[in-house]
């Protein structure tokens, strides 16, 4: 199958492992990857900051960019949700019905790394290898607004050698929520407490989620207080092999 | 004069403009300074996360145990939605039903127009104390306040009102109004302030509650006036429905000889058969009960029973505004459960104060903005992380995080049509939305921003520059990468894919 890729903004400037371990998970399971140059941002931090008006020219940039795609690819819950959840609720709102449509159908088609594994491509075990302890954070908008479910858990199950063990108070958000972390410093940082508290009950060694931004939040809680537990994509991990580690 | 969707015109001789909402909706700061406080607070942070872990899984339990709680809840949303498209008209026929069952309506504008109707009321009984059942909407106009400027005491009959109302406090929940108190906090309150208890008194809740109950029969069997709010008013039938768990607030409905209700305009549903739905939602969803303990409902005077005068005050404080804006107006749905307070992570680490309003936690953020206008209110749409847990246990469905992403936008618009100067933030989106639309101006902002590494002292950044000060006082930021992905896939990979125009990287 012939899958574009959306990396986002932030795996793009930031986490390009992200991206990196997308594209040669999908191309290992036998599927053509293309990456559209043009693409930028999905314009989320702008909506959800209140700045809706600015969004538009990147919800349709976004739509012009992969609306000539069947399935669209994003290591991402919470810009995928973006995508099929605001961007159209944006478009209306300012009045350009015809984006909001065009972008219902783009949105139609993009899906979370997860959900595009397991249900476009049908599969669950990615013939991965991780021979390591590895926690599962199931980030809030992956699990409240797209609804993944245990998806991810289905494919990080069938991960040969890993030790997957149990998050504790697994749904709790992290705290981060985008401008919150930074607007809501102290808030979040609360939040954040909870979280890397029940991480590091786990003794895992690393801590995974669909999301780079919540990983860049626990992440860099983490790496502050030196817990010797670090964050990596789910991409990461189904992109590991015994052969190509 | 034109006619509002909500109040109805004419109403209120100064009814010419839909009015904001006074009285207890703001804070004297904004949310995170006030958070920055409460969170300084261990024991209130104990005591709310188990609560609020609690009333949780007591909630989860029973509505699991309903096969149908999907579709009560939409059923819910259904009648809510149903009313406030017709709620002028709705409001009139209770005006009917509870006027020809010889009850007196009155028509409150605002928060200073609501104290001034229930003053008079109880100044003309020549009452000087009143009983009242736990009610929100009295917090929310400052009712207490306004009968002791008259020389009236309100006695708060609720149990954790009760606590409130002697520690000199302020409710920080909409159920649990004292859920920041421990029972060895209430314990030392009863002891200071209720003068009539016994000095051996425990911290065991038996012995607190039997310390309560004998305090509060003395006032029942005394009060001439009782003063409550509304859950419910049924328009078909003009009948008032009160949901309580104690049994202070069957009391307070039945005793005393007048019985002044205050009820927000939200408050009206259309039928008798509606109410059905929502007994059902209610009580699991706020209290994690399947059914509360007492459900009081009272249509019009019965002769020789019970209350003879009977009011309904109705009150609009920006409930018109609310529903002028189709976005946020099914906020106006709320039926005060407190479910999405429970869930809320943010809420669980600063508890009700911070919010500033009577209404806190997620609804709060929402329905405090649109009461008194978003300008009033600004930080509280950013009071989320938008998480979503409040939206999924909702009764009546309200999409609390969409419609916080909708206030947020109502705010930076009002903000920009109001000053000449953009804010610095404005000017960052801006800026941010001009480089991100196109992959060329990306691709150089990147190659920019990658003198971030220069922040990186022993291969992390732990310092960052204004505004994301905040951020890095807690977490290191991460240092960015020598190769952006769109770069690592040109080389790798070459050109772009075919018929697509490479504007960048």
């Amino acid at each position: 199958m012939r899958i574009a890729l959306f990396v986002t903004c932030l795996a793009d400037t930031l986490y390009p492992q992200a991206g990196k371990a997308t594209v040669r998970l999908l191309e290992r399971l036998g599927h053509e990857v293309v990456f559209p140059a043009a693409q930028t941002c999905c314009g989320q931090m702008h909506v959800n900051t209140g700045y809706q008006r600015a969004a538009l020219p990147l919800i349709r940039h976004y739509v012009e960019t992969f609306s000539g795609f069947d399935a669209i690819v994003v290591p991402s819950g919470s810009c995928t949700a973006s995508i099929r959840h605001q961007h159209a609720m944006v478009a209306r709102r300012l009045g350009d019905d015809k984006l909001a449509e065009r972008g219902d159908q783009v949105g139609a088609r993009t899906f979370e790394l997860s959900q595009l594994l397991v249900d476009v491509l049908g599969v669950t075990d990615v013939g991965a290898y991780f021979p390591h302890r590895v926690v599962y954070h199931p980030t809030c908008h992956s699990l409240r607004l797209l609804r993944v479910g245990d998806r991810p858990l289905a494919l990080l199950r069938n991960v040969a050698g890993i030790d997957l063990v149990p998050l504790p108070d697994a749904e709790a958000c992290c705290g981060f929520g985008g401008t919150f972390a930074v607007k809501n410093a102290d808030v979040s940082t609360a939040m954040l407490a909870d979280k890397m508290r029940n991480v590091l009950a786990t003794g895992a060694e690393v801590c995974t989620a669909g999301d780079s931004s919540c990983l860049m939040h626990i992440g860099g809680g983490l790496s502050r207080l030196k817990a010797g537990t670090r964050t990596m994509h789910l991409a990461e991990i189904l992109a590991a092999t015994r052969d190509d580690p | 004069m034109s006619t509002f969707l909500g109040m109805p015109a004419g109403s209120s001789p100064r009814a010419s403009t839909a009015p904001r909402g006074v009285g207890h909706l703001r804070g004297d700061q904004p949310f995170p300074a006030a958070a920055r406080l409460a969170l300084a607070d261990s024991q209130l942070r104990r005591n709310l996360a188990k609560a609020t872990t609690t009333i949780r899984a007591k909630r989860a339990r029973v509505v699991a145990e309903l096969p149908d709680w999907e579709e009560l809840r939409e059923a819910g949303q259904a009648i809510k939605a149903r009313t406030l498209a017709g709620l002028d008209g709705y409001l009139e026929q209770l005006e009917r039903e509870v006027t020809a069952r010889g009850g007196t309506v009155h028509w409150a504008r605002d928060a200073t127009e609501a104290n001034q109707i229930v003053t008079e009321l109880v100044a003309s009984s020549g009452a000087k104390e009143v009983v009242k059942v736990k009610s929100i909407v009295t917090d929310e106009i400052g009712l207490n306040d306004a009968l002791a400027d008259a020389g009236i005491q309100a006695v708060e009959t609720d149990l954790a009102e009760l606590i409130v109302q002697l520690g000199h406090d302020r409710p920080s929940h909409i159920l649990v109004p004292a859920i920041h108190k421990n029972r060895a906090e209430i314990r030392d309150i009863f002891l200071r302030e209720m003068g009539d208890v016994d000095a051996g008194l425990t911290d065991v809740p038996a012995a607190l509650a039997e310390a309560a109950r004998l305090h509060l029969r003395r006032k029942f069997l005394s009060a001439k006036v009782g003063i409550s709010g509304v859950n419910f008013a049924v328009a078909q039938t003009g009948t008032l429905c009160v949901v309580e768990s104690e049994g202070n607030g069957r009391m307070c409905l039945t005793l005393p000889s007048t019985l002044i209700s205050v009820m927000g305009i939200e408050k009206v549903i259309p039928t008798w058969a509606d109410l059905g739905v929502f007994l059902q939602l209610l009580p699991r969803s706020s209290t994690g009960e399947r059914m509360n303990p007492y459900t009081s409902m009272w249509t019009g005077v019965t002769p020789g029973d019970g209350p003879q005068q009977i009011h309904l005050v109705l009150l609009d404080n920006g409930r018109t505004a609310a529903l002028a804006d189709p976005a946020g107006r099914p906020a106006l749905s709320c039926i005060r459960c407190s479910a999405c307070l429970n869930v809320c992570p943010v809420y669980e680490r600063v508890g009700g104060h911070a919010y500033g309003s009577v209404y806190p936690g997620p609804i709060g953020a929402i329905l405090s903005p649109m009461l008194t206008g978003v300008e009033d209110n600004a930080s509280l749409p950013y009071a989320s992380s938008l998480c979503g847990a409040c939206y999924d246990v909702c009764p009546v469905k309200i999409d609390i995080p969409s419609i916080l992403v909708h206030m947020r936008a109502r705010h930076v618009e009002t903000a920009r049509a109001q000053s000449w100067v953009p804010s610095s933030e404005a000017v960052t989106m801006a800026a941010a939305s001009w480089v991100m639309s196109s992959a060329a101006r990306f691709a150089a902002a990147q190659r920019t921003g990658r003198v971030g590494r220069l922040l990186a002292r022993h291969g992390v950044i732990d310092r960052l520059p204004p505004p994301l000060r905040g951020w890095s006082r807690a977490r290191d930021a991460p240092v960015p990468p020598r190769e952006t992905f769109r770069q690592w896939w040109r080389r790798e990979r070459g050109a772009a894919e075919p018929g697509r125009t490479d504007d960048g990287a």
